[in-house]
C-alpha cells in the first residue's frame, strides 16, 4: 500500500532528526527545516520512514495513505484498506 | 479611501444616488425587494450562481457555488461567515462595500444562509473599525423592523494580514488565535464547535444578492466569459485619485489604472495584493480577467492594483512589502518565519547597490525553499511577489547588481504599509 510522508510546517520546530534518519527522502533547508524530497515512500525505506515519524519530537511528520488518483484507477479492495489504515492512525 | 465616483466604469454594486445605497429604503428603491430564500430554493440558487459563473472575490477566485455542496450534506445547521477582514493593506473594497451598500451584502448572506438552512450569520470585521461596526448595527436594526431572518452577529476579530484566511477566521470565531491552521484536505468543511462554517468574501455575497434578484443571464451580461460580471478594484500607489472602482471583468488594465489618475508615467503595477505579481507598463493592455492574467503569471486576487511610477524603485518597493509580509507572518512555520526576512534582506542589499557576488543565486535558492512550505499560502504570496519583481524589474536588477546608483531607491514608498506590529509578543 503506497504511503506518503506529510510534514506539518506549523508544528515542526526543526529538530532535524528526520533528515538524519531518512536522508534518502528528507533534506534540510537553510534554516534547518525538513524538505521532503521524495513524497511517496519506496518499499525499501518504509521501516526507516516509520522510525523517522516515530522519533519526531513534535510529531510533525506523518505517514498517510497516498492520495487516490482518478476513481477509475482505484481498485475497490485497495481503496477500502487505505481508508481503514487512515482512520486507524488518526 | 473614497470611491472614485465620477469615474465608475460600470455600476452594479456601487453607484446609485451619491454612490451610496446605505439605508434600507434607498436600497429597496434601487434594487427592489430581495426574494425570500429557504432550503427549498437551495438547488435553484446554487444552479443560478453556477450558471452565473460567480467566482469568489476574496483572493482565491474559487467558484462560489462549489463551497456549498460540502456544507449542504451535513446534518447540523451550518453557520455562514461574511469575511470582511480585508487584511490586504492596499485593499479597501470590502469595507467600502459594507459602508456604501451594506444591505446588498446582508441580502447575499441571508440568501446563502436561507438556502443552506443556516442557524446564524457571523459578520466578521477587523477590530479597528468601530465606525463601521456602529454603521452596520444601525443597518441591522433597520432590517429587524421589516423582516425576521437568520440572526446576524457582528464579530470584531484581530486586524492582521492573515486573519482573513479561512482557518484563521474560524479559529478566531471559536475564541482561539487568528492563526491559519494546517489543512490537509480542503474539501472537508471547516467547523465551529459541531456546526460547519461556510466562509464567503463580502463582495462575493453582494454579487449573490444580485444574482438571486436578477438571475444568471443578467449577471453574465457584462464582463469576461470565464469570470463574468463586475468586480471591485482598490487603486493605490502613485495616484492622484486612489480609491475603489467597479469595473467589468475584462476591462484593460490601463483603463482601470487611468481611473486613479497616475501622477507620473507608470513603470509597473502590482496586481492582486501584496502576495500578488508585478506587471510592467507594457502589459497594461491586458484585460483584467483570470485567463489573460494567468498567461502573465498574475491573478486578480483580492482586487488590488498599486501603481509605481518611473521615478520609483520596484526593487525597493518589493523589499518594503516583503518586510511587511514578514512582520505579518503568523510565525508558526519555519520557512515563513525565517525565510521572509531573509528574502527582504537580499532585496534590500540589491536595492542599495550592495549586492554580493552570490546574491541572485542565493535569492533564487531561498525562493525555492520558502515556496509552498507553510501551513497557509502566506509565504507563497511573498515568493510570487519577489519572482515577478525579478522579471518585471530585470533591467533594474542588472543595474543594481553593477552597483549603479538608483535615485528611486531613496524615495519614500508609494505603497500603503501599516506600521510593523509585533504579533509574536501578543500571540505568545
Amino acid at each position: 500500500m503506497a504511503e506518503v510522508l506529510k510534514w506539518n510546517p506549523a508544528i515542526c520546530d526543526g529538530f532535524g532528526y528526520c533528515a538524519e534518519m531518512l536522508p534518502e527522502m528528507i533534506g534540510l533547508d537553510e534554516w534547518g527545516f525538513p524538505m521532503v524530497k521524495v513524497h511517496e515512500v519506496p518499499e525499501t525505506l518504509l521501516a526507516a520512514a516509520r522510525q523517522a515519524v516515530k522519533f519526531c519530537p513534535r510529531r510533525a511528520l506523518a505517514l498517510v495513505p497516498a492520495p487516490v488518483g482518478t476513481p477509475r484507477r482505484r481498485s475497490v479492495k485497495g481503496a477500502g484498506q487505505r481508508a481503514a489504515a487512515g482512520s486507524a492512525r488518526r | 479611501m473614497t470611491i472614485v465616483e465620477e469615474r465608475q466604469l460600470v455600476a452594479r454594486l456601487l453607484g446609485g444616488e451619491q454612490g451610496a445605497t446605505q439605508s434600507l429604503a434607498e436600497h429597496l428603491r434601487r434594487f427592489g425587494p430581495a426574494p425570500s430564500i429557504d432550503r427549498r430554493h437551495a438547488e435553484v440558487l446554487a444552479g443560478e450562481v453556477e450558471r452565473a459563473g460567480l467566482t469568489g472575490r476574496g483572493g482565491a477566485g474559487f467558484p462560489a457555488f462549489r463551497k456549498w455542496s460540502t456544507i449542504a450534506s451535513s446534518r447540523r445547521r451550518p453557520i455562514v461567515a461574511v469575511n470582511a477582514m480585508e487584511g490586504e493593506p492596499a485593499s479597501a473594497k470590502d469595507q467600502l462595500l459594507l459602508a456604501y451598500a451594506p444591505h446588498l451584502v446582508l441580502d447575499g448572506a441571508e440568501a446563502v444562509a436561507g438556502a443552506l438552512g443556516a442557524s446564524a450569520i457571523a459578520l466578521c470585521l477587523p477590530d479597528d473599525r468601530p465606525g463601521l461596526v456602529a454603521h452596520l448595527e444601525e443597518r441591522l436594526a433597520e432590517r429587524a423592523r421589516t423582516r425576521s431572518a437568520v440572526p446576524v452577529e457582528i464579530y470584531q476579530l484581530p486586524a492582521r494580514y492573515v486573519a482573513g484566511e479561512e482557518t484563521a477566521l474560524v479559529s478566531a470565531l471559536e475564541g482561539g488565535s487568528s492563526l491559519p491552521a494546517f489543512r490537509a484536505d480542503k474539501t472537508v468543511p471547516l467547523r465551529l464547535g459541531r456546526a460547519t462554517v461556510l466562509v464567503h468574501n463580502t463582495e462575493t455575497l453582494a454579487h449573490v444578492a444580485l444574482i438571486a434578484r436578477y438571475g444568471a443571464v443578467w449577471f453574465r451580461g457584462v464582463g469576461d466569459p470565464e469570470a463574468p460580471g463586475t468586480c471591485l478594484v482598490s487603486l493605490s500607489g502613485d495616484l492622484a485619485a486612489p480609491g475603489v472602482v467597479e469595473v467589468e471583468t475584462g476591462t484593460p488594465l490601463r483603463r482601470i489604472l487611468e481611473a486613479g489618475r497616475p501622477n507620473e508615467p507608470v513603470q509597473a503595477v502590482l496586481l492582486g495584493g501584496y502576495g500578488g505579481s508585478w506587471l510592467p507598463e507594457s502589459a497594461l493592455e491586458t484585460p483584467y480577467a483570470p485567463g489573460p492574467l494567468r498567461r502573465l503569471g498574475a491573478v486578480m486576487g483580492a482586487g488590488v492594483l498599486v501603481a509605481v511610477s518611473t521615478s520609483g524603485c520596484g526593487i525597493r518597493e518589493t523589499e518594503r512589502v516583503v518586510r511587511y509580509l514578514a512582520s505579518e507572518s503568523a510565525g508558526q512555520c519555519g520557512p515563513c518565519l525565517f525565510g521572509l526576512p531573509a528574502l527582504a534582506e537580499d532585496l534590500g542589499r540589491l536595492a542599495s547597490g550592495k549586492a554580493d557576488r552570490g546574491l541572485v543565486e542565493r535569492l533564487e535558492r531561498r525562493l525555492g525553499e520558502v515556496d509552498g512550505r507553510g501551513a497557509c499560502r502566506h509565504p507563497d504570496g511573498a515568493v510570487r511577489l519577489v519572482r515577478s519583481a525579478l522579471i518585471t524589474f530585470a533591467p533594474d536588477v542588472s543595474a543594481h547588481l553593477r552597483g549603479a546608483p538608483c535615485a528611486g531607491a531613496h524615495r519614500p514608498t508609494a505603497m500603503v504599509l501599516p506600521p510593523v506590529a509585533d504579533w509574536r509578543r501578543q500571540v505568545g
